[in-house]
């Protein structure tokens, strides 16, 4: 089976200001399916830019990007909308939903756009499915400042899903929530990673890259270590750890 | 995207933020609301006129005498002693494709009768008269050539005039005095009402045009003739036949009378009415213009505002056109609801000013379409800038924006 990411010699060159901004110099990579890979580094490292070409939002200034066995090094703006719809699913670290739209809504956004039609009840059957699988089936019908941080999170990763993606991309995910709700959402991805989905997830902490199975670490655009993890965390057994912890602060720290 | 997907989130996005679309929507409102009040009391007045003119007759040419100068000061059309009885009755003779003629004299005396008197117009005319006119006889009858011939005392009056002279009793059969001459009411006319000019048409009294010139006038000069032609094809053949004949019973003297037919009427008529129902549709439409701005701007700012939302759309697969195509349906939904509004308003307006002040209104299916059309088309035009600017963005750059 071909990677489902194939990235040859990739180089980005922001040539805007003064001096040219080299963000990633010659990256070479490859993401078989299945895998979970965390992108790791310091501001400045290249990671943002080296995903936003992963995500085909970007092109490169050299060098060749293989997704899925197509390459989308060259493509035009059009086409590559077409393939961020059909290929790819995002994931933000301020979930971007949109605001005063139900949850079902904002899922069935991806498959309005691109060039397969679907009719109304496949969208409205293929999002409920997809809320299902994050478990929020029941807030079909709630907007997003009806929904906490994390449930918000859920609905943004049912809507990457929707057009069954080859890769899930997420930029930070769990940024904006707390340790619990960080474990909850690692659990989705970790369970949706299980039945063989591609996850590639850019964070800047450790416990949240313990949760996937490879770690990439970025410096000054080049990589500098790539490994699989070894003590893997799993979602369960963090919420329970967390569990016990505030049950343990009720017994001693309660005050009548 | 789908079209209709696609003003279900148009709309959606419109509704999100119901005050401002309101707002935003009003200049077009009382633009297009000013544009069809003004153009349906233009139109009405218009229209009033063109009654008017048609309640002259159907096919009528009017042919004048020249103005008299004397010592200097011109008489004014119809004062020139130049137009005869012998005029009259060559263009009869001479020209093919009229059905009435008659002969006009006209001035103004004391009529007297059952003890009471009225100052009124007595005209004399032809038998043709009622029929070029389309007036018809209420009760009685007309008097006829046989009158004409005999320079017979003989009269058919206006309601105005049987109401002032004849309130109780039917005037049919009754005498009236015009310069203490008696004459015989033979019939009463059908009320016609005001004409163009303000005067009361039914305050007037007929006598046959010998009549008058020999017993009431003492002329041998007569002041217009009417002459009906037999269809709308025909009239400007009739019209320069008439010319014809009397210039060349002029031989070679300068031509000292007008031919005018009825059409010219009406459209010196309404030329006025016209300029000013464009001038106050002109000015209307500056409001339109303005609104139009107002949508321009509030949609820039709406682009700059829902930044993260386009970047969001881009990122999940949405074309450049497909952000432009939304933009541009939500500015054209805007403007064309504030068409319809407008419209409506307008319409409500137009009638409550015509009932307020009694002026008539006509609101013409033209008008409304035209409105509508060009309030659509207003936001297509101003909405475009911010439409392309919201497709040209880059989702990186939008996704980041605070």
């Amino acid at each position: 089976m071909p990677p489902v990411v194939k990235i040859e010699e990739i180089h980005k060159i922001y040539d805007s200001g003064e001096v040219p901004v080299h963000a990633v110099r010659g990256v070479t990579l490859e993401i078989e399916r299945g895998d979970f890979v965390a992108l790791m580094g310091a501001s400045g490292s290249g990671k943002s830019t080296l995903m936003n070409l992963l995500g085909c939002l970007d092109r490169p200034t050299r060098g060749r990007y293989l997704l899925d066995g197509i390459d989308v090094s060259q493509l035009d703006r059009n086409a590559l909308a077409d393939i961020r719809n059909q290929k790819l699913g995002f994931v933000f670290q301020g979930f971007n939903l949109l605001a005063r739209t139900t949850a079902l809504e904002n899922v069935e956004l991806p498959m309005l756009y691109g060039a397969r039609k679907f009719t109304t009840k496949q969208i409205r059957e293929r999002a409920m499915h997809c809320l299902d699988i994050v478990g929020l089936s029941q807030r079909f019908d709630h907007f997003p400042s009806q929904l906490s941080g994390g449930q918000q999170q859920r609905v943004a990763i049912a809507r990457a899903l929707v057009n069954e993606p080859q890769v899930l991309l997420a930029d930070e995910p769990t940024g904006n929530l707390d340790t619990r709700t960080s474990a909850e959402v690692m659990g989705v991805f970790q369970k949706l990673n299980d039945e063989g989905i591609t996850i590639v997830m850019v964070t800047h902490e450790l416990d949240i890259a313990h949760f996937c199975k490879r770690n990439l670490i970025l410096r000054d655009g080049v990589m500098v270590r790539d490994e699989a993890v070894s003590n893997r965390s799993f979602a369960a057994t963090e919420l329970e750890k967390l569990s016990s912890a505030e049950a343990a602060a009720k017994l001693t720290g309660a005050k009548n | 995207m789908r079209f209709g997907s696609i003003i279900k989130v148009a709309l959606r996005a419109l509704m999100r933020n119901t005050m401002r679309s309101i707002l935003t929507a009003l200049g077009i409102i009382i633009g297009v609301g000013a544009v069809i009040a003004m153009v349906s009391i233009g139109n009405g007045a218009k229209a009033q006129v063109e009654a008017q003119v048609a309640s002259l007759g159907q096919n009528v040419i009017t042919v004048f005498s020249g103005s008299m100068s004397s010592g200097g000061m011109r008489g004014g059309w119809g004062s020139s002693p130049s137009l005869t009885i012998e005029d009259a009755e060559a263009i009869e003779r001479e020209v093919t494709g009229i059905v009435g003629v008659s002969p006009e004299v006209r001035d103004r005396n004391q009529v007297l009768a059952n003890g009471l008197n009225w100052n009124t117009s007595v005209n004399g005319e032809s038998p043709d008269y009622p029929d070029i006119r389309s007036w018809k006889i209420a009760s009685g009858a007309m008097f006829s050539d046989q009158d004409v011939r005999s320079v017979a005392k003989v009269c058919v009056i206006g309601k105005t005039v049987a109401d002032q002279l004849f309130a109780n009793s039917d005037p049919v059969g009754q005498t009236l005095r015009i310069r203490n001459i008696p004459f015989k009411v033979l019939g009463v006319l059908d009320s016609k009402g005001f004409n163009l000019f303000g005067q009361d048409q039914d305050d007037a009294v007929l006598v046959p045009y010998t009549s008058h010139m020999k017993r009431l006038s003492r002329r041998s000069y007569i002041s217009s003739i009417l002459i009906q032609a037999a269809s709308a094809d025909v009239i400007d053949k009739v019209q320069k036949d008439i010319t014809e004949v009397l210039t060349q019973r002029r031989k070679g003297r300068e031509p000292d009378f007008t031919v005018r037919n009825q059409v010219e009427l009406a459209q010196t008529a309404t030329a006025t009415t016209q300029t000013m129902t464009l001038l106050l549709a002109a000015i209307a439409s500056v409001s339109l213009l303005v609104g139009g701005i107002g949508i321009m701007n509030i949609m820039l700012v709406s682009v700059t505002e829902r930044t993260r939302e386009i970047g969001i759309r881009l990122a999940i697969g949405a074309h450049g056109s497909d952000v432009l195509m939304q933009f541009l349906i939500e500015a054209t939904i805007l403007s064309s609801l504030g068409g319809v509004i407008g419209i409506l308003l307008g319409i409500g307006s137009s009638q409550l000013v015509s009932h307020l002040n009694g002026w008539p209104v006509l609101v013409s299916t033209a008008s409304i379409v035209i409105a509508f059309v060009f309030s659509a088309a207003v936001g297509m035009f101003f909405g475009f800038y911010p439409a392309r600017k919201a497709a040209q963005l880059d989702p990186i750059d939008a996704l980041r924006y605070e």
